[in-house]
C-alpha cells in the first residue's frame, strides 16, 4: 500500500465541511433579504406607530415638517411615469426585437444586438445627466419648463428599452423553427406569420421581460430625479414636474431626521412591496412559458 | 375582374408595407437616439478629457480639476464590494449546483430569497445601507459601508452566473472524479472551478459593471467627500455620484460632468465587453470539447 | 465515522501489495481460479418509482472477465453501477438486495465510499479526461489519496502509460491537454487513470462502443490482457467482442419492463449450449 490509511477517511470529512461552509454562506445570503425588510420595518416604526397605514394615501400632501406625509402623490407620479415609459418601451423594444429576427439584414441585426447590449450597461446617472442637458432644453422650449412628467418618461423608456428588446428578442428566438416554417408553407405573409405565430409563440417570454422592465422602472432613481423637476403634486399633464416615491427618498434622506426620515422608509417599503408583486407575477409568467 | 384582383393584391400588399415601416422606423429610431446620446457625450466630454484631468484632484467643486480621488473611491467602493460579495456567492452558488438537489427546501428557498433581492429597488438598498452598515454597525459615511452595500446589490447576479456556469460542466467529469474516489472538494477544486473559471469571471464582471453604474445605493453609504481617501473608513465619492453631483448641485459642472460620463462609460464598455467576450469563447470552448 | 474499507481481502491470496507493480501485463498469473470475489444475492434497483432491475443472483469470480450481454435497457448499467455505489449519485435511486466484495458488505450506509470506488474503479462508454495535461490526469487522484513524492508519481505514470500501451505514444507531450488525444488514446487514458490507483476491480460500461473500430480493436486487446490481474466487469452489446475476451457471461433481459438476469454461465456455455430459450434466440438472432 502506497497511501496511509489515514486519508482513506478524509475525504467524506473535506466534503461534509465544505458543505455546511456552503450552507453557513447560503445562509448568510438568504438572511440578507430578511435583514432588509427588518430594518425598514424597524426604521419606519415611528411613524408607523403614530400614523395608520392607509393615512400615507390619504393624507392631503407631504409636508414632513408639520407631519403630513401623503405619499399619493409621489405614488401617483411613480405609477404613471414607470406606465408611460412601459407603452413607449414595449412598443419599441418589440419592434427592436422584430427587426433583429425578421427584418434587418444579418449584419444589420448583429450590430444592432451589440449596440443594444452596450445601451443595457450605461448607467443611469448618466441617462439622467443626458436628459437634463439635452432633453430638458428641448421640451422648454416647446413647453416650459421642461423637467416634467414627460422627460421622465422619455429617459426611463430609454433605460429599459435594452431590458425589453433584449429579452424580447431572446424570447422569439426560442420560438421553434419549425412553426414559422409551417406557417410559410401555409402561405402566410410575413406580417401574418409575425402577427398569427411568432408574437403568439413568443408571449410568455416578452410579457416576463416587459414586468422586469416594469420593476426597473419603478425602482429607476437617478435617471427620473435628474429630470423631472421634483415638485411634489399629483400629476396633472404631461408637461408638469412631478417627484417619483425614489427620487423622494434620494433628495430628501440626507437632512431627514425623526419622523420624517421613518416615512422615508415607510416609501422604501411601498417600493420593495410593489416590486416584490411584479416579481412574483413575472415568475408566473415564467412558469407558464417553461410547461407550455 | 381585374379591379378584384388588385384588390386583392393591394390588401395584402398595404398591412405588410404598414408593418415594415413601423418595424424599420422603430429601429431607427431606436439606433437614431442612441446614436445620438452617444454622440453627444463624446463631442462634448471629449473636449475635457487628458491625463491631467484623469491623474489630478477636483478644484471649485469639481468645476475644475480632475478626478483622481474619485477614480480612487470608485476603485476601493469597487474592491470592498468584490471582497465581499465573491467568497459568498462562490459558496452558495457551489451549495445550490453541487450539494443541493432542485428539490431541497432550502436549496428553494435562498433561490427565492435571491430572486426577490435582485428585483430590490438600488435605493432600498441605499437606505438599508445607511440604517445598517453607517448606523447600527457604525461605519459610519465611508467606502467600506458603500462597498457592503454594493456587496449585497450584486450578490444575486453574483450566485446565478456562477450558478449557471457551474451547471454547463458537463456531468461526465463529475462522474469520472467520484469513480475515482476524488471527494467533491477535490472534484470542484481540481476540475469543476477551472471548467468553470471564464463562466465565473464573465459573471464577476457582469456583476462588478453593475456595481459601478450604481448612484442611488452609494448617496447615503460612501457619500459625498472628493478628497483622496486615506482609509476604508473614509468617505469617498463614487464616479457615477460625482456626475449626479456635478450636474445637479453644482452650477457650471457640465463640462467635467460629461468628461466624467465618458470615463465611467469607457470603463463600463471594457468591463461589460469583456464580460460578453468572456461568456461566448467560453461557451465556442465548450462546444469543441468533445 | 465511517466504516473502513479493507483493501487487503481484495488482494489475490498468494501475493501482497506489490502484485500490482509487475511488468508487462502478459506476465499475469492464470486466469479463472473459480474463486467468488463479489457476490450479488437478490440485488433489485429502482429510480424512484420505476424497478429498473429486479431478483438479480450473481457471483463474479476473482481475476476473470465478465461479460454482460442483452438488449438496451434492461439494467445492466444499473448493475455495474451498483457495485461501486455510484448510483449514490442519482436523486430517488434505491437498491435492496446484498452485495459483499471480498466479503464486505458494500452497500452498508457507512461504508467510506471513496475508498470503495478507489478499489472497484469505473470505466465510461464516453471517454472522460479531466480538461487537465495528460500528466495531471493521472497525478491529481493520485494526488488527492496521499501520493505527494515526485518520484513516485513519475515511476506510477510510466507504468500506467506502459501498461496501456500509451507510453510510446505520449511521452514527449506528457504535458498537452488530454482532450487533444485521438477517442481511444483517450479512452486507454482513462484505463490508466483507473489503474494508477490500483483497484482490484474494473467496471467497463460499453468501453468500446463510442471508439472507431481501430481504436477499438486496440482497447479490446487491453481489456483482454487485464485478465487475471484484474477483476473485469464489462457491459458490451458487441456479442463477438464478449466471446472473445470474456471468461463469463450474464445475459440480461426485459421482463414485464424490469430488467431481470436470465442466464449466467461460462462465456462458452451461454454462447455455444444456452439452458434458456431466451438466451439461445439473442446469441443466434443477434449473430445471424
Amino acid at each position: 500500500m502506497i497511501w496511509s490509511k489515514r486519508s482513506t477517511s478524509s475525504p467524506s470529512r473535506a466534503d461534509a465541511r465544505l458543505a455546511g461552509l456552503c450552507s453557513a454562506a447560503a445562509g448568510l445570503v438568504a438572511a440578507i433579504l430578511l435583514l432588509i425588510v427588518l430594518f425598514l420595518l424597524h426604521e419606519s416604526r415611528p411613524v408607523l406607530q403614530r400614523v395608520e397605514w392607509l393615512r400615507f394615501l390619504t393624507d392631503a400632501s407631504w409636508h414632513p415638517a408639520e407631519g403630513l406625509f401623503g405619499l399619493a402623490p409621489m405614488l401617483w407620479a411613480t405609477l404613471v411615469s414607470s406606465a408611460g415609459a412601459l407603452l413607449l418601451a414595449g412598443t419599441l423594444g418589440v419592434a427592436s426585437a422584430l427587426f433583429c429576427r425578421f427584418y434587418a439584414p444579418p449584419s444589420a441585426s448583429r450590430w444592432f444586438r451589440r449596440l443594444v447590449a452596450l445601451l443595457a450597461g450605461i448607467p443611469s446617472v448618466v441617462f439622467g445627466f443626458w436628459g437634463l442637458t439635452v432633453l430638458v432644453p428641448i421640451i422648454a422650449s416647446w413647453r416650459p419648463p421642461g423637467a416634467s412628467l414627460l422627460t421622465g418618461i422619455l429617459v426611463l423608456t430609454l433605460m429599459i428599452l435594452p431590458t425589453v428588446a433584449l429579452i424580447a428578442d431572446a424570447a422569439l428566438a426560442a420560438v421553434p423553427e419549425i412553426y414559422l416554417r409551417g406557417a410559410a408553407a401555409l402561405g402566410m405573409s410575413r406580417s401574418g406569420t409575425i402577427l398569427g405565430v411568432a408574437l403568439p409563440a413568443a408571449k410568455g417570454g416578452i410579457i416576463a421581460g416587459i414586468l422586469l422592465a416594469a420593476g426597473r422602472a419603478l425602482g429607476e432613481t437617478m435617471a427620473v430625479l435628474m429630470v423631472s423637476g421634483n415638485v411634489v403634486q399629483m400629476p396633472h399633464s404631461l408637461f408638469d414636474p412631478v417627484r417619483t416615491l425614489t427620487a423622494n427618498i434620494a433628495l430628501e434622506m440626507a437632512y431627514a431626521t425623526g419622523e420624517h426620515r421613518a416615512a422615508l422608509f415607510v416609501s422604501g417599503l411601498v417600493l420593495t412591496g410593489l416590486v416584490i408583486l411584479l416579481a412574483m407575477v413575472a415568475a408566473r409568467f415564467g412558469e407558464v412559458r417553461h410547461h407550455g | 375582374m381585374a379591379e378584384a384582383e388588385s384588390l386583392a393584391v393591394t390588401r395584402r400588399w398595404l398591412p405588410e408595407a404598414l408593418m415594415t415601416l413601423a418595424v424599420w422606423g422603430s429601429a431607427l429610431l431606436v439606433a437614431g437616439i442612441f446614436l445620438w446620446l452617444l454622440g453627444d457625450l463624446l463631442w462634448r466630454g471629449a473636449g475635457h478629457l487628458s491625463w491631467s484631468f484623469l491623474f489630478s484632484s477636483p478644484l471649485n467643486a469639481g468645476r475644475a480639476g480632475g478626478i483622481a480621488p474619485i477614480l480612487v473611491s470608485t476603485l476601493l467602493i469597487l474592491g470592498v464590494a468584490v471582497a465581499a460579495a465573491v467568497p459568498l456567492g462562490l459558496a452558495t452558488a457551489v451549495l445550490l449546483a453541487e450539494f443541493l438537489s432542485s428539490h431541497s427546501r432550502f436549496g428553494r428557498l435562498v433561490g427565492l430569497s435571491l430572486d426577490v433581492l435582485a428585483g430590490v429597488p438600488s435605493i432600498v438598498f441605499g437606505l438599508f445601507g445607511n440604517a445598517f452598515f453607517s448606523i447600527f454597525l457604525g461605519l459610519g459615511f465611508s467606502i467600506l459601508s458603500g462597498g457592503l452595500t454594493l456587496a449585497c446589490m450584486v450578490l444575486p447576479i453574483l450566485v446565478r452566473t456562477a450558478e449557471a456556469a457551474l451547471r454547463a460542466v458537463p456531468d461526465d467529469w463529475r462522474l469520472a472524479g467520484a469513480a475515482l474516489g476524488l471527494s467533491r472538494t477535490a472534484a470542484l477544486r481540481h476540475i469543476l472551478l477551472p471548467a468553470a473559471s471564464s463562466g465565473l469571471v464573465a459573471g464577476l464582471l457582469l456583476g462588478v459593471g453593475r456595481a459601478m453604474a450604481e448612484t442611488a445605493a452609494l448617496i447615503f453609504t460612501s457619500g459625498y467627500v472628493d478628497r483622496m481617501p486615506s482609509s476604508l473608513f473614509d468617505s469617498g465619492r463614487a464616479l457615477s455620484v460625482h456626475i449626479y453631483d456635478l450636474s445637479m448641485n453644482v452650477a457650471g459642472g457640465d463640462g467635467n460632468a460629461y468628461a466624467s460620463a465618458l470615463v465611467l462609460i469607457g470603463l463600463l464598455i471594457l468591463i461589460n465587453g469583456t464580460s460578453l467576450w468572456l461568456a461566448e469563447h467560453w461557451l465556442n470552448r465548450r462546444i469543441l470539447t468533445p | 465515522m465511517t466504516q473502513a474499507f479493507d483493501r487487503h481481502t481484495l488482494f489475490f491470496p498468494e501475493t501482497d501489495g506489490e502484485a500490482y507493480t509487475l511488468g508487462p501485463l502478459q506476465s499475469g498469473p492464470l486466469c479463472c481460479v473459480p474463486e467468488p470475489l463479489i457476490r450479488v444475492t437478490n440485488l433489485s434497483v429502482s429510480y424512484g418509482n420505476h424497478p429498473a432491475l429486479k431478483d438479480v443472483t450473481l457471483d463474479i469470480y476473482r481475476g476473470c472477465i465478465t461479460a454482460l450481454i442483452g438488449p438496451s435497457g434492461c439494467g445492466k448499467t444499473s448493475f455495474l453501477s451498483v457495485l461501486n455505489r455510484l448510483t449514490d449519485m442519482i436523486p430517488g435511486c434505491r437498491v435492496e438486495g446484498g452485495i459483499r466484495i471480498g466479503g464486505q458488505d458494500i452497500l452498508a450506509p457507512r461504508l467510506d465510499v471513496s475508498a470503495l470506488r478507489r478499489e472497484v474503479s469505473m470505466i465510461f462508454q464516453k471517454p472522460n479526461p479531466f480538461p487537465l495535461s495528460i500528466r495531471r490526469n493521472i497525478e491529481m487522484p493520485l494526488r488527492e489519496h496521499g501520493m505527494k513524492k515526485r518520484a513516485d508519481l513519475d515511476e506510477k505514470l510510466e507504468r500506467v502509460l506502459t501498461d496501456v500501451g500509451l507510453w510510446a505514444e505520449v511521452k514527449d507531450r506528457l504535458d498537452k491537454p488530454a482532450l487533444a488525444l485521438s477517442g481511444g488514446q483517450q479512452q486507454r487514458l482513462c484505463i490508466a487513470r483507473a489503474l494508477a490507483l490500483e483497484p482490484s476491480v474494473l467496471l467497463m460500461d460499453e468501453p468500446c462502443s463510442a471508439l472507431d473500430p481501430l481504436s477499438s480493436g486496440v482497447v479490446e486487446d487491453l481489456i483482454g490482457r487485464l485478465k487475471g490481474r484484474y477483476t473485469v466487469v464489462i457491459v458490451t452489446h458487441n456479442l463477438a467482442q464478449a466471446r472473445r475476451i470474456a471468461n463469463y457471461a450474464a445475459f440480461f433481459w426485459l421482463r414485464e419492463r424490469v430488467g431481470t438476469l436470465v442466464e449466467f454461465g461460462q462465456c462458452r456455455q451461454i454462447f455455444e449450449a444456452p439452458a434458456h430459450d431466451l438466451t439461445a434466440a439473442y446469441v443466434n438472432g443477434a449473430r445471424g
